[in-house]
């Protein structure tokens, strides 16, 4: 390809979709993550007011307010809830949509290191998520996500299909951790030492590893677990001296860490956020960047808190219980440093820093309240209730799921070149920060009294917390609308986004709006620091 | 956007700097997959480990039912295609494309002839009634051990040693039969003068993961067939 002409850029280079279908563009394989991830959501997000809908009342039997006709139902709806949105939206959500476009952006290179694999990878999400959803339409699946033995051994459900179908997706997070690895690695522009990448950059890099380490594992897990539907081999099975809490070890080896694949990348997000708004240097800048590390390193040796009550010995319990304090400590050094940041700054309320701020509140709910289940004595209690659900919820949703938005309207004008409308994403998250309070904070409650999980029914007692629970969660989806409002709004007539509408310092602001094909017109050459604000 | 222009001679994509930028950005790429199939591989060898502790006795005697000799014997032809993996990788450097192919060759030729003896392992155990886990047929077996004069199996659990004989070598197996198709790929390139001395990544990265698999196997062999 020669010079592309004047005003072209990645969206209007070739038209069509095979165009993009078959795009090599790290820019255009970030869109179609973006609109695949976000039917994704929606599908979750259904599942999610399907299930609170039937929550909304107690007694069921009686038919008062049953939306699913029985607690079979209840727990696939459940189980489609927590896989979708775990392997089709939280984990691919940061870094494929936002990671895949900025990552090259940000430290001034052409594309990623591999853009062949890097569409693949998206390919391969998109066979999993088929699969996946293919099973809605066979005997469907009831395990929950955690797909635990020996239960998912045992039951007549499609549990083989939805596994094969994560062991695929987990293909295309490993590819697209790796790339992201060797992008960092090998393509920075001249001058853009690993001290002057940015935050999300660090973020991400943390990521990718945890991407590649970790998600084997869950890999191998998963093939053994089909082996053993299929064959019986017997490695999880008590029949032949087998030990189903070893699936749990294995299970949790992975999906721990993936927790941090999950927030990771929201906490570089909150990181660009905070300083861009702040119109201040962020403070600690090597501080957070090796939190992020640390946070990687630490999450390996501490999934054996998923599993206080398995019947694993009581000093596995107590280590596991004290090197999962040991997460608080580079993620407070993350909070205080934000802090420290907006102390003094200029701050601007826009809407991406509304998200950031709900960021900081939320996830010091969601971090405070982990610390306290990583205390035997109390998870012992709180183990399987609503405390849990309420906890991991401030951290993913009220954690990533924030940062997502924020990231996105942070980064909509550079995206698609045009605005959005201040005034309606602000009405999104007033509803999505309310209703998040309102739906979660009553579990926290809910939980200490004693209500379990994942279950269809619950006794009177629990009623009214429950309705208000539910109501916050029509709230979360009204703000969600608005925020979909506001993007196809911004879409048709938003008015024409600059260069660098916020003033951030950053080298993807110094691309056109959208950028073009080749991202920069000369090879940027870096000579300071991302965050170098007067 | 990733376009290629040629530089000395090799197509290079747009966004790598010259030909060596691409080529060690490819070979880290492909050491980082390498460690996603250690990884992988790792699960299979903890869930030994722990079950090896738990029932070392069981695992003497299911190693009792495998033939060491051919175990060797695929040891040995694994590590010569080792060998003449690398040769390839040398003679495509050398720029002695003709001989590059041979060591190719030869190399296939090797992964054939182990799974042609993991072809014959295998039917065997069928035919005595070993099969992975709850598959194993136990009386079946020990009618086997009776007619041929043996002392029949202690271990009711023998299985599980099955279950981690089958799930560890039918995945390295399937490695290998990946690893063949492969370097067949990359002979067809070669023999088509794809590759040049500054220019031979895919022989390259698919020499590194052949080499992982031999080396998986090496590990494999005394844990599965050494360990009575």
């Amino acid at each position: 390809m020669g010079h592309a002409p004047e005003g072209s850029n990645y969206i209007n280079v070739q038209k069509g979709l095979w165009s993009w279908l078959t795009t090599l563009d790290h820019k255009r394989i970030g869109i179609l993550y973006f609109v695949t991830v976000m039917f994704f959501f929606l599908v979750g997000g259904i599942a999610a007011l399907l299930l609170r809908g039937e929550l909304f009342a107690a007694n069921t039997t009686a038919n008062v307010g049953q939306i699913l006709a029985n607690g079979d139902i209840y727990n696939q709806v459940l189980t489609y809830h927590g896989a979708i949105m775990v392997f089709m939206v939280i984990v691919p959500g940061i870094p494929a949509i936002l990671g895949n476009f900025f990552l090259p952006l940000q430290i001034g290179a052409k594309d990623v290191a591999f853009p062949k694999l890097n569409l693949a990878s998206w390919y391969c999400l998109m066979l999993g998520a088929a699969l996946a959803i293919a099973t809605m339409f066979t005997t469907r699946v009831d395990t929950g996500w955690t797909f635990y033995t020996p239960y998912s051994i045992r039951t007549g459900t499609a549990v083989s299909m939805m596994v094969v179908a994560a062991f695929i997706m987990g293909m295309s997070s490993i590819l697209t951790g790796l790339n992201f690895i060797v992008t960092v690695h090998k393509l920075r522009a001249p001058g853009m030492t690993m001290y002057r990448m940015p935050l999300f950059v660090w973020s991400l890099y943390s990521t990718a590893i945890i991407q590649v380490l970790a998600t084997p594992v869950l890999g191998i897990t998963l093939l053994l677990l089909v082996m053993e539907r299929a064959f019986g081999v017997g490695i999880f099975d008590p029949k032949l001296g087998g030990d189903p809490v070893l699936f749990q070890h294995f299970f949790w080896f992975y999906s721990h860490p993936a927790v941090y694949i999950m927030i990771l990348p929201a906490m570089g997000i909150i990181s660009e956020l905070i300083t861009t708004f702040s119109k201040k240097t962020i403070f600690g800048y090597t501080a957070i960047a090796y939190s992020s590390l640390g946070i990687a390193a630490v999450s390996f040796f501490v999934w054996g808190h998923h599993m206080f009550v398995s019947g694993q010995s009581e000093v596995a319990g107590i280590v596991f219980s004290f090197l999962t304090m040991l997460v608080g400590v580079p993620t407070a050094i993350k909070m205080f440093n934000w802090i420290s940041t907006l102390y003094k700054g200029s701050v601007e309320f826009r809407t991406p820093m509304l998200y950031a701020l709900g960021f900081l509140f939320l996830f010091a709910i969601g971090g405070v309240t982990g610390i306290m289940l990583a205390v035997t004595a109390v998870d012992v209690h709180f183990h399987d209730t609503y405390f849990v659900v309420a906890h991991f919820h401030y951290v993913m949703v009220g954690g990533t799921l924030m940062a997502i938005m924020g990231g996105f309207f942070y980064w909509f004008p550079k995206m698609f070149g045009k605005m959005y409308n201040e005034s309606t994403a602000r009405l999104s998250w007033v509803f999505i920060f309310i209703g998040f309070n309102v739906t979660f904070f009553p579990q926290f409650i809910l939980g200490a009294m004693g209500m379990p999980r994942r279950y269809f029914d619950y006794i009177p007692a629990y009623e009214p917390l429950n309705r208000i629970s539910t109501v916050g969660s029509w709230l979360i989806g009204i703000g969600f609308l608005f925020g979909l409002y506001t993007i196809i709004n911004g879409l048709i007539s938003g008015q024409k986004a600059p260069k660098n509408p916020w003033g951030s310092k950053t080298l993807e602001w110094e691309a056109d709006s959208p950028p073009s094909v080749h991202n920069f017109d000369h090879e940027p050459v870096v000579t300071a620091g991302p965050y170098e604000y007067k | 956007m990733s376009t290629s222009r040629i530089i000395d001679g090799v197509p290079v994509q747009e966004h790598y700097r010259d030909v060596d930028h691409q080529f060690v950005s490819a070979k880290e790429g492909i050491w980082l997959f390498m460690v996603t199939e250690i990884l992988m591989f790792g699960g299979l060898f903890v869930g030994y480990a722990i079950y090896h502790m738990k029932y070392p006795e069981m695992f003497a005697e299911g190693a009792r039912f495998l033939d060491w000799r051919l175990g060797f014997v695929n040891t040995l032809v694994l590590i010569f295609s080792s060998f003449t993996m690398a040769l390839g990788i040398y003679f495509c450097q050398m720029n002695q494309m003709k001989k590059a192919v041979w060591a190719l060759a030869v190399t296939v030729l090797c992964g054939a002839i182990f799974m042609v003896i993991k072809y014959f392992e295998y039917t065997h155990k069928f035919h005595m009634g070993i099969f992975p886990g709850n598959m194993l047929n136990l009386p079946f077996l020990n009618e086997h051990l009776a007619s041929i004069g043996e002392k029949p199996v202690v271990s009711s659990n023998l299985g599980l040693y099955f279950g981690f004989y089958f799930c560890m070598s039918g995945l390295h197996g399937i490695h290998v039969l990946l690893g063949m198709g492969l370097i067949t790929w990359c002979l067809f390139r070669c023999a088509r003068g794809d590759f040049k001395p500054n220019y031979y990544t895919a022989v390259e990265g698919v020499g590194i993961f052949w080499h992982i698999v031999d080396l998986i196997w090496i590990f494999l062999f005394p844990l599965l067939y050494l360990v009575g």
